[in-house]
């Protein structure tokens, strides 16, 4: 085995090893650390096993590149991060978009039929990373309609450009090299508006698990396009890569009870047309009559049931991270552990817009991750639970998720918040969901919900609770 | 390195990878997405030997392109997943910080 292969071997362990320390909260800096430093060996390894090392062009890219990545970086909020995650990611399935393009016409010489085969796919899978991210990016970051977009005849449009890609893609195997060219950027167009059309029907709630799938093709990409330039260093660390995000891509589709077919096929984020009978539908005077505002004549009352309780859980959803409200929460916390109550943070696998969004948000807010708890570890402490405090989360507490068959949500695992003795919902309007079914939690007797902002809210009930407590 | 080797380091990658990672808790996911995300701008490798070996000006500039991409893809996504753990904290943890800023 010559020294470039051992060294490879070395860095695609280094990589190995640095996820793995990465499952782990203790270790996962180092684990970072060393992924990043495997990858610089890695750069440096190719430059000079191929002999490329004194190409200023090269140099100056990766200069550039580096530059702009640092300052993204440094600059984006870590409310933006799941936008973020998604625009990098589309990135690097451009960039293996490219390699497999520039490949596949010629620049290596002649190149065989498996070549054109690996070339094409490492194309494909490149160009639907790059359209597909920046759709969904662009839909996170609210520059774009965060609702599905479904025209007539969506679905036969999607098949029909990927049976045009099908047979492009097996032609361009057998013809003659002097018509690569024009099929290949026929493959690109088509490739990149299949990336447009299946982003763009999927909306809100099922956007984490689109973005963990683009995450491992970004990764198949890479792998596939090491296939191209011959580079083992390449296929293996992209095969990591794409077999990571698969995995998370499974554990995401299961804790919502979703096929990765159905969420491919927007079939999910559909409401059905006729809702079922099943459906508990708010009561809108029952809820108006119980709607407090936080200095409203009733704010002793669920005030009063908070300062009384033993033990708090919180709830956090998307709206808390609307609404920047963690360090909010946060001083909620503390305040309630001063007047020695028990909390605990619930977090659902998908509350927010990708996996552990929620962690993200209350680490930057300092709560120690070892009060956040996830829901099968805590939802059979609701019944014995004084008061919930949900901040800005409706789908993952809804309890039509039971109940109401042939709604998006219905089967979805929830956190049984309607079980504990009183739950306090701090939310901007009554209104449903991304999934669009409504929450028969808001017009239940325990439950009180008070509107309004939820940073500002929390605040009013933090210091109210601090006034009494002092 | 043959297709045929390449296909089978490619099958034992994927194993691999599919193993190493089966148990995380959810509350890194999303720094783990990140950094595999990172990850997969390892494509700078095949970018740069293709903005090395084109002999087109056009084609050149496009791996360089490529490159650029793909290094951002990788700094940027190794800062942010970096920036992100390293707010993560234990109870203990923060409370010891807070007695030093104290």
């Amino acid at each position: 085995m010559s020294w470039v292969n051992l060294l490879g071997l070395v860095f695609v362990l280094g990589t190995i090893c640095g996820i793995k320390l990465m499952s782990s909260p203790v270790t996962a800096v180092k684990g970072n650390l060393l992924g990043s430093v495997s990858m610089a060996g890695a750069i440096i390894l190719t430059l000079l096993a191929e002999g490329i090392v004194s190409i200023p062009l090269l140099w100056v890219a990766i200069a550039m590149g580096t530059l702009f990545g640092y300052y993204v970086a440094v600059k984006v909020a870590m409310i933006q991060m799941p936008q973020m995650v998604a625009l990098l990611n589309g990135f690097g399935g451009g960039s293996s978009a490219i390699v497999s393009l520039l490949a596949l016409l010629g620049i290596f010489g002649d190149i065989s039929m498996a070549g054109r085969l690996t070339s094409e796919l490492g194309l494909v899978i490149g160009s639907i990373t790059l359209s597909g991210s920046l759709i969904a990016a662009a839909k996170l970051h609210g520059k774009m309609n965060q609702r599905p977009i479904v025209f007539k005849g969506q679905s036969t449009w999607n098949n029909l450009t990927l049976l045009a890609i099908g047979i492009l893609f097996m032609s361009l195997l057998v013809i003659p090299s002097d018509g690569i060219t024009q099929g290949a950027f026929w493959i690109l167009a088509l490739s990149l508006a299949y990336g447009v059309l299946f982003t763009i029907r999927v909306g809100g709630a099922d956007m984490p698990i689109t973005i963990s799938l683009l995450n491992s093709f970004s990764g198949i990409a890479a792998s596939i396009s090491g296939f191209a330039v011959r580079n083992p260093l390449l296929v293996a660390i992209g095969a990591i890569v794409g077999a990571s995000g698969l995995i998370l891509t499974r554990l995401m589709c299961k804790a919502m009870n979703r096929s990765l077919s159905q969420v491919l096929a927007g079939r999910t984020v559909l409401m059905s047309k006729k809702p079922d009978p099943g459906v508990t539908s708010i009561d809108e005077d029952h809820v108006s009559r119980r709607k407090r505002t936080a200095d409203g004549e009733d704010r002793d009352d669920f005030v009063c049931r908070i300062r009384n309780a033993k033990s708090v859980i919180v709830i956090p959803g998307y709206g808390m991270a609307l609404a920047q409200a963690q360090h909010e929460v946060k001083k909620l916390a503390d305040i309630l552990e001063g007047m020695n109550k028990e909390v605990k943070f619930a977090i659902h696998p998908v509350a927010g817009r990708m996996p552990g969004h929620m962690n993200v948000l209350l680490a930057e807010a300092d709560v120690p991750y070892d009060e956040l708890y996830e829901m099968d570890d805590i939802n059979d402490e609701f019944k014995d639970t004084d008061v919930v405090i949900v901040v800005g989360a409706n789908d993952v507490i809804n309890p039509a998720a039971n109940t109401a068959e042939g709604t998006p949500i219905y089967g979805m695992p929830i956190l049984r918040a309607y079980e504990a003795k009183h739950v306090v919902i701090f939310n901007l309007d009554t209104k449903p969901g991304y999934a669009g079914v409504d929450n028969p939690l808001y017009s239940m007797d325990n439950t009180t919900v008070v509107l309004g902002d939820a940073a500002e809210t929390v605040l009013q009930v933090a210091s109210a609770l601090q006034d009494t407590a002092s | 390195m043959s297709l045929p080797m390449l296909f089978a380091l490619f099958v034992v990658a994927s194993v691999v990878g599919y193993k190493v990672i089966s148990d995380v808790p959810s509350l890194l996911h999303t720094p783990l997405m990140s950094g595999t995300n990172a990850l997969s701008g390892v494509t700078v490798l095949g970018a740069l030997t293709v903005a090395a070996v084109a002999k087109v000006t056009g084609y050149r500039l496009l791996g360089a392109v490529a490159i650029i991409l793909a290094m951002i893809n990788v700094v940027g996504g190794f800062l942010v997943t970096h920036r992100m753990l390293r707010m993560f904290k234990k109870g203990t943890e923060s409370e010891g910080r807070e007695n030093v800023m104290g």
